[in-house]
């Protein structure tokens, strides 16, 4: 049930974001993020972004699950 | 740089503590991420991950089941549910039972399915069955504000909701399971922030980590409570700070007490906890099922054999039911802790259930 989704903002009209996440786009309504602009990327739970991702946290997330990848690769 | 998998393990060793080290994840995608990724494996005998209550539809109450399955039953009505709720076990039946019978019952993917479709469908009564903790509660909410924009008279909401920090206390007040540290859920979280988690390192002494939901974000998150517990330096940690915030979501927190009130609430397992529920506040009263849709009393009547309670407290793991893999499986569930994908039956069932417990 918590599963949520990151997803990049792609336009926002009032309510409603466009979002794309893994190349699928659609439609979250983004009450919950008054801030949110195009090109953020948020957490999307049960059709609604719930929370901005900080980018840098998520880029320093990125560099250890390389650095954990290149270690599992088979030598 | 961050650190590896393989050194978080090895700097577990180094200071892991010699004694038993009970940590509890209070989060079904927790619970999951646990028993799909092996994770269980991974940490020395000494370490051992219990389940707590973490998914929302198992620790929601018989006598809330009942009470849905009634009102379903008796009211000619369109009812949008998520998945999980549809096979749990009430005393006599579940919501895909009445739905073979012809109840119209559909699963929606966001509240706002229910919304839309009272919206479109103004002669359709439409109840929507509300369920999840702090992550979901300020969806409904967003939806109830706006049938109350719209006007209508034919959308309802049944409310499980619930909050997840009284539950902590109390399990830490029961004192039959020793809790040596937490593993917080990431996004509940997301929406509460770390603030109401305080009262657990102050009152009680014990680690809280929020953690993410990657292996290595659960690696690293018990190693962060391995080392606050050798440390003695108990303190609430975000470990997930890509996605969760001190302060959390003030606007998905505004909009949650804009439209509920806390209210006691009847917990599977933990019995009622004051303060734990989410209730329609007075001026939403016209959405509530509650009130509009009068049953008769419900006598909720449990499975003599099913340890769902003991085992949403971390007294019992799954595999020590005795009902567990022999007659509760996923295909003839007798606990929601099977039935949900989130619950922890069904990962032990998944992904575990010849292991080592």
């Amino acid at each position: 049930m918590c599963l949520a989704i990151p997803a990049k903002i792609i336009e926002i009209t009032k309510n409603t974001a466009k979002v794309e996440s893994l190349g699928v786009s659609k439609d979250v309504d983004i009450s919950l993020l008054p801030e949110a602009k195009v090109g953020d990327f948020v957490i999307v739970h049960a059709g609604f972004a719930i929370q901005v991702i900080d980018e840098e946290e998520a880029l320093k997330t990125h560099e250890y699950w390389k650095e954990y990848l290149d270690a599992e690769k088979p030598k | 740089m961050q650190k590896s998998l393989n050194k978080y393990i090895s700097d577990i060793k180094k200071i892991n503590p010699d004694r038993p080290i009970n940590i509890m994840e209070v989060c079904g995608t927790h619970t999951m991420a646990i028993s799909r990724n092996g994770l269980r494996q991974l940490f020395p005998e000494n370490i051992n991950l219990i389940s707590g209550p973490g998914c929302p539809v198992c620790v929601t109450s018989l006598k809330d089941i009942d009470w849905i399955l009634e009102i379903v039953k008796n009211y000619d009505m369109q009812i949008f549910t998520f998945g999980d709720m549809l096979r749990v076990p009430g005393s006599k039946n579940s919501l895909q039972d009445l739905k073979s019978s012809g109840k119209k019952i559909n699963v929606c993917y966001s509240p706002m399915d229910a919304l839309n479709f009272a919206i479109s469908n103004p002669k359709k009564l439409t109840l929507f069955i509300a369920i999840g903790f702090e992550t979901t509660a300020p969806l409904t909410a967003v939806i109830l504000k706006r049938a109350k924009e719209n006007n209508l008279n034919n959308f309802f909401v049944f409310s499980t909701h619930k909050v997840v920090p009284p539950a902590l206390e109390i399990l830490l007040e029961d004192r039959k399971v020793k809790i040596d540290g937490f593993l917080c859920p990431g996004h509940v979280s997301a929406i509460i922030g770390s603030t109401p988690y305080n009262f657990i390192p102050e009152k009680y002494e014990i680690p809280c980590v929020i953690s993410g939901f990657e292996p290595m974000d659960m690696v690293s998150s018990v190693h962060s409570i391995l080392k606050q517990i050798t440390d003695k330096k108990p303190e609430v940690e975000i470990q997930y700070k890509r996605v969760v915030k001190k302060n959390g979501n003030p606007e998905a927190i505004k909009q949650i007490y804009s439209v509920f009130e806390p209210s006691n609430a009847d917990w599977r397992g933990l019995g009622k906890i004051p303060g734990s529920g989410l209730c329609l506040k007075e001026s939403y009263q016209k959405f509530d099922s509650k009130t509009k849709f009068p049953v008769k009393s419900i006598k909720p009547k449990e499975h003599p054999g099913c340890d769902c309670g003991k085992i949403l407290k971390g007294i019992k793991k799954p595999n020590q039911c005795k009902l567990f893999a022999k007659a509760c499986t996923p295909e003839y569930p007798i606990g929601p802790c099977m039935v949900s994908s989130e619950g922890s039956c069904a990962a032990y069932y998944k992904y575990e259930r010849h292991g080592k417990d």
